[in-house]
């Protein structure tokens, strides 16, 4: 079946599009992209005003929880989410029971990802076995069965030898190695960011070195083996200092800031709802320093991604003390919003700047496809509504979980379609579009 | 030292003696077992040495002044015997209504009556 996205304005910062141009998509590919292309046969979707076609945008950090923890996410569910928020592709971290550690684990997600048939998925392998931090997992049959990086994520990787023989070996696989950077020692028992709000609430600390810690060995270490670092949801200031300074002097080094750390401050713990344990994540939400410096990152460029950290927890384990409570948000479904919102609409960033980071930019650290709308690519395409006014609402989201601190926001953008290999998998009754 | 504490409108010091000089009432609180796994301070000797609420300092406090603390105490810590003992103290006290406060609240809580008239 032939489709003819006919009149919108496209965006595609890797081929320097910026204008209207008709889309013509033959069965799952991109067959040609042109100004006033003929219908030919083709069913014509008038993209009206007012809509932006996007390469469809990856999310590069998000927990599926599949195998092992169905009741909070399952593959399926978490990349119906996915295509709901405007992610043809998304990027699963390993800390599933099992651990993806072994390429049966990552076979069987990408069987799930296959029956679900939604977005695309791309597993991440464990560094280490058990994400234990002693041995390395076995990386070249992880790569063999699809894994496109590796992470101990949701810990950092136990000792410097673990992560420098990790950075030397995946490279030889060309994959890069993804830290969740935090040095535990300083972390201890800390549940909230050190900070006023903190500790008004009583709440145990961790502060922004504690992360940064993390940051500035992982780039020691890239820069020692040469070997491409990727810093997990980014948080703290004196972490984009240390990314920056390595960035300067050439080491393999790239980001990812959450939508929610470039959104909420540590505020956040005490109001609206003080101890509302959806506003408990890891890292933390963090000062307003820490939160504009972000903002500051994402606009200069030193920023290279936009991931979620899409973490459901069940309403049940979220429904206990805040000490207790599990760190992480849902977010694949809130993403596209906020960033518009925060972003663009407060004259941040360009639309197109909004593409590379969440399209063109977790493609190349992560060497999938996508990320562009060049003729003869899948067509994978986001068409987003900037204008959209959108309102959060927690119990309509796709993800088996509801845990987000964003319920009842009202946002300025949104996703109007998601097209994967050429289906259209979601389409916003509030967008003007029929597919 | 909780971050931001000038945020929460007290003056913070970290020199006992000048936190003691010239008060009305100063309230103790017993250091926490937690605190020294944090490896918050090196050893009690020197807690009670650089710390501790001895006579010495109580002179430099207003002659009339009061010396508190919700207890547990431990004596030889955070204070002297012989300042928790003392002619300022008013811990037993302190303690006893502490005891008579907490039943009250655990009362109204439980669904008791503010102004119940006696059976």
């Amino acid at each position: 079946m032939k489709r003819l996205l006919k009149g919108g304005r496209v965006i595609d910062p890797a081929n320097g599009i910026d204008g209207v141009r008709d889309i013509l998509i033959d069965g799952d590919h991109i067959a040609r992209v042109g100004t006033d292309l003929p219908a030919d046969g083709a069913t014509v979707v008038d993209v009206g005003d007012g809509l932006v076609v996007c390469p469809g945008f990856i999310d590069m950090h998000v927990h599926l929880r599949e195998p092992g923890q169905e009741h909070k996410e399952t593959v399926a569910t978490g990349t119906a989410s996915a295509v709901a928020g405007g992610f043809t592709a998304v990027a699963c971290m390993p800390n599933t029971s099992p651990v993806n550690d072994d390429a049966n684990v990552t076979t069987y997600i990408l069987d799930k990802a296959r029956q679900a048939n939604l977005a695309r998925v791309y597993p991440i392998g464990a560094v280490s076995r058990g994400s234990k931090g002693d041995l390395l997992a076995d990386i070249a049959d992880l790569r063999k069965a699809g894994c496109v990086a590796i992470t101990d994520d949701g810990y950092p990787v136990k000792t410097a030898i673990l992560l420098r023989r990790a950075l030397e070996y995946a490279s030889m696989f060309g994959m890069p190695v993804i830290e969740h950077c935090e040095d535990p020692s300083l972390k201890g028992d800390g549940v909230a960011h050190e900070g006023f709000y903190a500790a008004s609430l009583g709440l145990r600390g961790m502060p922004g070195a504690c992360e940064a810690l993390g940051v500035e060995r992982g780039v020691l270490l890239a820069e020692l083996t040469g070997s491409a670092f990727h810093v997990a949801h980014m948080s703290a200031r004196a972490s984009l200092r240390a990314v920056r300074k390595g960035k300067d002097a050439g080491v393999r080094v790239t980001c990812e800031v959450a939508p929610h750390h470039f959104t909420l401050t540590d505020e956040a713990l005490a109001s609206p709802v003080p101890y509302d344990t959806n506003t408990k994540m890891n890292p933390p939400l963090r000062e307003a320093a820490d939160r504009d410096a972000m903002l500051d990152g994402i606009t200069d460029g030193s920023v290279d991604a936009i991931a979620t950290d899409h973490a459901p927890h069940h309403y049940d384990e979220k429904q206990v003390e805040f000490d207790r409570a599990p760190f992480g948000i849902v977010g694949l479904e809130t993403a596209v919003p906020l960033s518009l919102d925060r972003l663009v609409h407060t004259g941040r960033i360009r639309l197109s700047r909004l593409v590379e980071l969440l399209s063109v930019n977790p493609a190349r650290i992560l060497n999938v496809s996508g990320g562009t709308l060049s003729e003869g690519m899948a067509a994978d395409i986001t068409i987003v509504a900037p204008d959209m006014k959108v309102r959060i609402e927690a119990s309509k989201l796709r993800s088996r979980s509801k845990n987000t601190p964003f319920d009842g926001w009202e946002l300025r953008g949104g996703v109007a379609a998601t097209l994967v290999g050429g289906r259209p998998l979601f389409v916003n009754s509030a967008a003007r579009i029929s597919l | 030292m909780p971050t931001d504490i000038a945020r929460f409108g007290v003056t913070a010091t970290s020199s006992i003696d000048e936190a003691v000089r010239d008060a009305d009432v100063i309230m103790m609180l017993r250091i926490q077992l937690e605190r020294m796994e944090g490896a918050f301070f090196p050893s009690l000797r020197e807690y009670f040495n650089v710390f501790g609420m001895t006579e010495a300092r109580m002179h430099l406090a207003r002659p009339d002044v009061m010396i508190m603390h919700p207890g547990p105490m431990n004596r030889g810590v955070e204070i002297a015997s012989e300042v928790a003992d003392g002619p300022y103290s008013v811990i037993l006290d302190q303690v006893a209504n502490g005891v008579a406060v907490r039943m009250a609240v655990l009362y109204l809580l439980a669904g008791g009556a503010e102004h119940e008239e006696a059976a």
